[in-house]
């Protein structure tokens, strides 16, 4: 047998692919025309038709004030999301290898997990102003426990076969941990990810919203103030992209560093 | 004995080279796995455990691997005692135990990465043993590319390239098809006689038992304790293998093993 065989894909994957295309772009085009009739009936004068949105969203693109709007709104995400990534793996992975960290770190984050967070964005402005730092402390609090919970249950599922086997190789702890328990805990961790930064969009959205009124929250709450409804959506829409963009990137990230094994996979 | 896997070293095949001695086991939540048991394994042969189910085989082979610590009793390899895993022993998966995001050279070579060798030295080693094993062109393929048969003689060449004197075997070919089953115990069967090792083979199939071990050791059901120990003799030398399988020894002993496990399950079944 010559690998080329081995390496045969399932049938179904190999016509799967330009096929999954098709449907994603069908997908979209049945939304966006639904989106246009609805703005065109129209539904409430509040909804403007897609073709609208996106032209305003190519003015508010050409005059920079979507890149102003982005520069504002990406510092507390960014540091936000960043803090909470270090942190939540490294915690997450620390909780999943010590009982002691376990019993610290399990009650608080599955309640800051379960319950309405947000609710305390009144505190959080208490205690940090309505500066950068509120907002930099919201995307925290949203982003965190998910990213933790998620890195420590991987740690705990990692393979016993395979720490198993890296004992019976003499493996010492630290190797144990850097050549199987992380590489095996990866994708949930970055599944965990995926969700944190997610959420984070969530966090810095509701901040701008909730806190004080910059970025794209501004723009969202100043155009609906104006009733530039179009303006408005532009905006919502711009940051739904980023999100579903930024996480699927993230997604390449991991494949490309962590799981070579799934660039043969055509679909995965 | 006819069917030592090395007949030239018939004069040591005496001298054993695992000694276990007044092994218990009892699982935390006071299941007694294994009671008292005491064995001698030659060195430079295949001896098999077999038993029934929950008889505590994997578990004895465990214990010998050094990765299950027994509650009592002493195992000794190569005259040394054992307090955990050691480089004399290698051990065969039963779920094959490959890194799914390394590819086949690089589960290969993994016993040695874990010593710290460098990369070339490594590789060389691996490359040689895929090749031995008969996978030739498909070290940069991932396990998830290979079919059940091939993974495990991948968890056979990562065993090999660390060249330990004792092969534990976990039932290796219980994940895999009866065909690739068959044709794997051969290869592993010549590939063995060229390596000068000491196989401890775990199974629960009497067959694979009897057509590739030199000594069959038959434990009894929980806790598990040393039933009897058969020795095949079974003169395989210019015989294919479904001439072996035809051979009144082979069936006799097949036969013979079959009527001790028979009686612990109707045992098993009066308890009830």
């Amino acid at each position: 047998m010559t690998i080329a065989e081995a390496k045969q894909p399932p049938s179904g994957a190999t016509i799967a692919v330009p096929g999954t295309l098709l449907w994603r772009l069908l997908s979209m085009c049945l939304l966006f025309g639904a989106w246009e009739i609805a703005g065109r009936i129209p539904i409430s004068v509040a909804f403007p038709s897609f073709i609208e949105t996106m032209t305003a969203l190519g003015q508010m693109t050409a005059d920079g004030r979507l890149f102003a709007a982005y520069a504002d709104t990406l510092k507390p995400l960014l540091i936000g999301v960043g803090v909470s990534a270090i942190f939540g793996v490294v915690f997450g992975i620390t909780m999943g290898l010590s009982r002691g960290f376990q019993w610290i770190g399990e009650p608080i984050f599955v309640v800051m997990q379960a319950a309405p967070m947000v609710a305390l964005i009144p505190l959080v402005t208490f205690a940090y102003g309505i500066g950068l730092a509120a907002k930099v402390c919201t995307v925290i609090i949203l982003a965190t426990p998910i990213i933790v919970l998620n890195a420590y249950k991987a740690v705990r599922n990692a393979n016993p076969t395979l720490i198993q086997m890296c004992r019976s190789f003499q493996g010492t702890r630290l190797q144990q941990i850097i050549k199987i328990i992380i590489p095996d805990a990866s994708p949930m961790i970055f599944a965990g990810l995926r969700l944190g930064v997610a959420a984070g969009f969530i966090g810095v959205i509701l901040a701008e919203l909730l806190i004080t009124p910059t970025g794209i929250g501004d723009l969202i709450t100043y155009h609906r103030s104006v009733a530039e409804y179009a303006d408005m959506y532009a905006a919502i829409f711009s940051i739904m992209v980023f999100a579903a963009v930024s996480v699927g990137l993230l997604e390449r990230a991991e494949v490309a560093f962590f799981r070579p094994e799934r660039k043969t996979r055509k679909d995965a | 004995m006819s069917v030592a896997l090395h007949p030239g070293t018939g004069a040591d095949a005496s001298s054993s080279i695992v000694e276990v001695k007044g092994i218990g086991m009892i699982y935390p939540g006071g299941t007694v796995a294994l009671e008292g048991l005491d064995l001698e394994i030659p060195s430079g042969q295949m001896t098999t455990l077999l038993g029934p189910s929950g008889c505590g085989k994997t578990t004895l082979l465990k214990i010998i691997a050094g990765l299950l610590e027994a509650t009592s009793g002493e195992v000794w390899v190569a005259g040394t005692r054992v307090f955990g895993p050691g480089r004399e022993r290698a051990f065969v998966f039963q779920d094959f135990a490959l890194l799914p995001w390394a590819t086949v050279l690089r589960n290969v070579a993994f016993g040695l990465e874990l010593q710290g060798r460098d990369k070339a030295e490594r590789e060389r080693v691996a490359r040689a043993n895929i090749e031995k094993v008969g996978l030739a062109g498909f070290e940069n393929a991932y396990p998830h590319e290979l079919s059940g048969g091939m993974r495990q003689r991948v968890g056979l060449a990562r065993a090999l390239c660390v060249d330990a004197q004792v092969l534990l075997m976990d039932e290796p070919f219980s994940a895999v098809d009866e065909q690739t089953r068959r044709l794997f115990q051969e290869e592993l069967l010549r590939l063995l006689a060229k390596e000068n090792k000491t196989v401890i083979f775990v199974t629960h199939s009497i067959e694979e038992a009897v057509y590739m071990s030199d000594r069959i050791v038959l434990l009894s059901p929980r806790p598990g304790r040393i039933n009897r120990i058969v020795t095949t003799e079974i003169d395989r030398q210019g015989l294919t293998s479904d001439e072996i399988r035809r051979e009144k020894r082979f069936l006799d002993t097949v036969e013979d093993i079959w009527g001790t496990l028979k009686r612990y399950l109707d045992d098993e079944r009066m308890e009830e």
